[in-house]
């Protein structure tokens, strides 16, 4: 708990809809905490604009405990703002020193078009889920669940790759836009369970395909999506999802 | 207020032994055929566990399902933020555990305020859920032999519960999400996210449809449907601040009680006692830290009032340890309910620590030195660390700062055995439903129910009113009750844009949560309950006099969303207020100062409080009236619970 006030200056990006021009406008905090989240700091700054009567900067937010994947800030160039492995919900203001500048952008990406203010259209990533992030199993149909056991070294992985919050920091944060630390999670999280087996080449066939046609490039391993992301999904997800591209094409032809 | 019961409230419990009960109902439910189902379309509001079960399980069956949400992904419900995990019967540790006895915890857990038959049900199906889980790839936790792990959780002598890391919710949220998304792919069910429903269609006295706010766009769409499902969790924002999601809210309950369903059990909340405290004014939201943080930590505050010395300094026998002293039977590991009151007891007395005086110390120390520091990091390393995250502590050397947080509702809409309302047609499931948790929730049961409701009980129980009216007539979007509720919803939004006043409503809705905080939380007197009540309506009257919201409808504007929230939270506080007024006894998360020992335990009245209080909207400008449903214990025998 801090007494001590601090000064943020934010150059935030303020953009009326996807057809009219954004541009950078400058916000001065001058009684930010350092134990206040980022985005509480927006609160704060916001509720001051609407007391001067001017209009509040819209960003999407939910849980802010860095599970939900809804915040969706880049901080001076980085998605989720300087702390590895967190969320910016979860980034907190004694991270910054009194008087110290931040620019605050959307994710940009051509797959994520862009809604207002530092808010985008993710919906492309629920679409490459519908296309095979699944095993096709009905309500009330499986067998025990200890049935099929699995060994802790799988399991656990696939735990790893299951915890991916679908935030989409990745595709903000590298120079393709690709998908694929998203994507490979699911398929790499899949591939080590035992139930993922029978679905898996049609899975990475249609996954891979639907990443490419809702408009995210390919990888080529700048590796900058691991850097960002707030779960530490490891980029051997994306070694998974090649292997399992390649195996499944060679054995369909 | 009058109670009464002109027949209103009928629970279809079915006939016959607590066992059968629901396999004797399944055999007489009647059936759609799949041709038929084809021609039905299900309204499924909220995509949380309860959300995404049914809309998945519905569209396998068949149904057409439109499904809705408020956040930009269906994956993002708040369910997705559950750490500790969900209990099931398995019995796979071999210690003892059966369905009777996971249903004897959860209706006792529940001070005897929540119906046999569903808390029966509950506890039968539970097994049923972990099985689906895993199929669908839920990744729990596991042994070296390949086999589930369990864990052991407050309320049970039996290690049930089964868990994904901290990250249980997010995981089965994962496998409920893909589930839908597969039927999505099929095209049964279409998909509306960025959608607030803020108002239901009635036609004939059933439910036929709901009107949205296009949360984008502004506009206000419009939905037909033979059914719909509310599954849009619980209303703990009413209190401002709470571990809930920002944007859980009560509209579409409220906006369907204001319909005609009837509330149950408003006034009864859980508060949990072991969040992180209230740093400033600023404060969004509370954190959580996990309840088996007190198998190992010791709960203390110094014995002086206004001792502001650092814990560290502080010596053995300046500290007093409260929970052991007034419970030595359970200690560190009393109920929910109890723990947080003592922890407002301590505080009230002027002993809280911290910069606020409202926290106490949960103190690692001593299993530190018993167990080891790696022992400790194993158990609880993420929970130490998102801890250090919120505080800059290292909880490792000084003791965390705790204190009790609004966490969970327990009441919400009536429903009957079959989760339907009392509007024929409107179905309520998970947390927005008062039904299985009775005056305090065990944990661990919350993702239960949900998922309970979800997989197995609505996809048969809403066969059964589909098969009665497979031959009503199909309402379009263009009948006139479409129109008027549309009309409505808008002139309230144009309403509130026009005010334009000073205050904004941040500052609304913080006011508010301190009043429901300091007079309808922890613990509730008469006096304060009716002082309570006129604050919220002058209150609400400042309201929609002073209120500034910005922009416009025809655009994203979270305010405006925000203001429409906050609108029925002033609404649903007074009916929680009024229902804690009304409720002459102490039980659960409900505890009524004038109903206590002498030494503050809390006091239940069986012979005039064992039911359900289920409120019935008159208007706004008339008292609700409340009906009542008994409930009849006949197979457990209520006892008073001592934790001494
Ligand atoms: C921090 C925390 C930890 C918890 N841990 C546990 C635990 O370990 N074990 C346990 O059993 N329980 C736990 N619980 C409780 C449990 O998580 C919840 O009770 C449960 O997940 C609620 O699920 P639900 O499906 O009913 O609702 P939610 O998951 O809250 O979903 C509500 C859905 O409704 C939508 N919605 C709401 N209003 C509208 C509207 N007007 N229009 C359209 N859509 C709308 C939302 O967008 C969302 O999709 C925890 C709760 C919290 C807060
Ligand atoms: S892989 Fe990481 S960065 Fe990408 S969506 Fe998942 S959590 Fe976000
Ligand atoms: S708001 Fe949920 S992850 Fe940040």
């Amino acid at each position: 708990m801090s007494d001590q006030t601090m000064t943020i200056h934010l150059k935030i990006w303020r953009q009326k809809d996807k057809n009219s021009p954004g541009k950078l406008v400058d916000y001065t905090v001058d009684d930010a905490n350092p134990d206040m989240s980022f985005l509480e700091l927006l609160d704060w700054l916001n509720e001051r604009l609407m007391n001067e009567g001017r209009e509040p900067v819209e960003f999407d937010h939910d849980c802010r405990e860095g599970i939900c994947g809804s915040c969706n800030l880049v901080l001076n160039g980085m998605a989720h703002g300087p702390m590895q492995g967190t969320a910016v919900c979860q980034l907190h203001m004694r991270k910054y020193k009194d008087g110290d500048t931040i620019v605050v952008e959307p994710w940009r990406a051509r797959a994520f078009p862009h809604i207002k203010d530092l808010v985008v259209d993710r919906s492309a990533l629920d679409r490459i889920m519908a296309a095979g992030g699944y095993i096709s199993v009905n309500t009330g149909a499986p067998a025990d669940a200890n049935a099929i056991p699995i060994n802790k070294y799988d399991a656990d992985l696939a735990f790893d790759y299951a915890a991916c919050i679908g935030c989409g920091a990745c595709v903000a944060a590298c120079p393709n836009s690709s998908a694929s630390l998203f994507t490979g999670a699911k398929i790499a999280q899949l591939a080590h369970l035992p139930q993922g087996h029978p679905e898996r080449k049609k899975r990475v066939v249609s996954m891979v395909d639907k990443m490419a046609d809702e408009g995210f490039g390919d990888c080529s391993n700048y590796a900058e999506c691991e850097a960002v992301c707030p779960a530490e999904i490891s980029i051997t997800s994306i070694a998974e999802m090649r292997r399992e591209y390649f195996k499944a094409l060679s054995e369909i032809e | 207020m009058t109670a009464s019961n002109n027949g209103v409230l009928n629970s279809k419990v079915p006939e016959g032994n607590l066992q059968d009960k629901w396999d004797n109902h399944k055999n007489n439910l009647r059936l759609v055929n799949p041709a038929n189902k084809r021609k039905f379309t299900v309204l499924v509001v909220g995509t949380g566990l309860a959300g995404a079960s049914a809309a998945a399980s519905l569209a396998e069956l068949g149904y057409n399902v439109k499904a809705f949400t408020i956040l930009d992904s269906p994956r993002r419900a708040h369910s997705i933020a559950a750490q500790g995990g969900i209990n099931a019967a398995k019995n796979y540790p071999n210690d003892g555990d059966t369905v009777w006895r996971l249903f004897h915890d959860t209706i006792k857990g529940g001070d005897y305020r929540s119906r046999e038959a569903n808390v029966f049900r509950l506890a039968q199906v539970s097994n049923s859920i972990i099985d689906q889980c895993v199929a669908q790839g839920v990744p729990f936790a596991r042994e070296y032999g390949g086999l589930l792990d369990n864990r052991s959780f407050g309320g049970a002598q039996v290690s049930r519960t089964f868990y994904a890391r901290g990250q249980t919710g997010q995981q089965l949220l994962l496998g409920a999400y893909s589930a839908m998304m597969r039927q999505v792919h099929t095209g049964k069910i279409e998909l509306f996210p960025r959608r607030e429903m803020l108002d239901l269609v009635k036609v004939d006295g059933k439910a036929r449809g709901l009107v949205a706010r296009n949360l984008t766009t502004g506009e206000i769409e419009r939905y037909a449907g033979d059914a719909v499902l509310l599954c849009t969790g619980g209303y703990g924002n009413v209190y401002y601040l709470s571990t809930m999601a920002k944007n859980c809210n009560a509209t579409a309950v409220w906006r369907c009680y204001k319909r005609g369903a009837q509330f149950g059990n408003p006034s009864f909340t859980q508060i949990h006692p072991t969040c992180i405290p209230v740093s400033g004014k600023y404060q969004s939201k509370l954190t959580l830290m996990s309840e088996s943080l007190r198998n190992d930590g010791r709960v203390w505050v110094p014995k002086k009032k206004g001792d502001n010395r650092p814990p560290n300094e502080i010596p053995e026998e300046d500290r007093d340890y409260y929970l052991e002293r007034r419970y030595p039977s359970f200690g560190n590991l009393a109920p929910r309910d109890v723990s947080s009151r003592s922890a407002k007891y301590v505080c009230d007395e002027g002993r809280g620590v911290g910069k606020t005086g409202l926290a106490v110390y949960m103190d690692f120390a001593d299993s530190i030195k018993r167990l080891g520091v790696d022992a400790i990091k194993a158990k609880y390393g993420n929970l130490f660390a998102m801890y250090e995250k919120i505080t800059a502590e290292n909880p490792y050397e000084v003791p965390m700062r705790i204190f009790p947080a609004v966490h969970f509702t327990m009441g919400g809409l009536w429903v009957d055995y079959n989760l339907s309302s009392t509007i024929p047609g409107l179905y309520v499931l998970g947390e927005a439903n008062f039904a299985d948790h009775g005056g305090n929730r065990l944990g661990a049961s919350a993702l239960m129910q949900g998922l309970a409701d979800g997989y197995f009980v609505v996809p048969y129980t809403l066969s059964d009113y589909l098969a009665e009216n497979l031959h009503s007539e199909k309402i379009g979007t263009d009948h006139e009750a479409f129109a008027k509720a549309e009309k409505e919803t808008m002139e309230r939004i144009n309403k509130l844009l026009s005010v334009k006043g000073k205050k904004t409503v941040l500052d609304f809705h913080r006011e508010l949560g301190e009043l429901m905080w300091d007079h309808v939380g922890m613990s509730r007197n008469k006096k304060d309950l009716e002082m309570v009540i006129k604050k919220i309506t002058g209150l609400r009257e400042e309201f929609w006099k002073d209120v500034n919201i910005p922009g416009e409808n025809n655009t994203l504007n979270k305010y405006l969303e925000y203001a429409l929230r906050v609108a029925d939270y002033m609404e649903l506080g007074e009916l929680m207020a009024r229902d804690a007024l009304d409720r002459e006894e102490s039980c659960g998360g409900h505890f009524r100062e004038e109903h206590q020992t002498e030494d503050g335990e809390a006091v239940r009245d069986d012979e005039n409080f064992c039911n359900v209080s289920s409120w019935e909207y008159r208007g706004d400008d008339k008292e609700p009236v409340k009906h009542v449903e008994d409930l009849n214990f006949e197979f457990v025998t209520p006892t008073q619970r001592s934790y001494k």
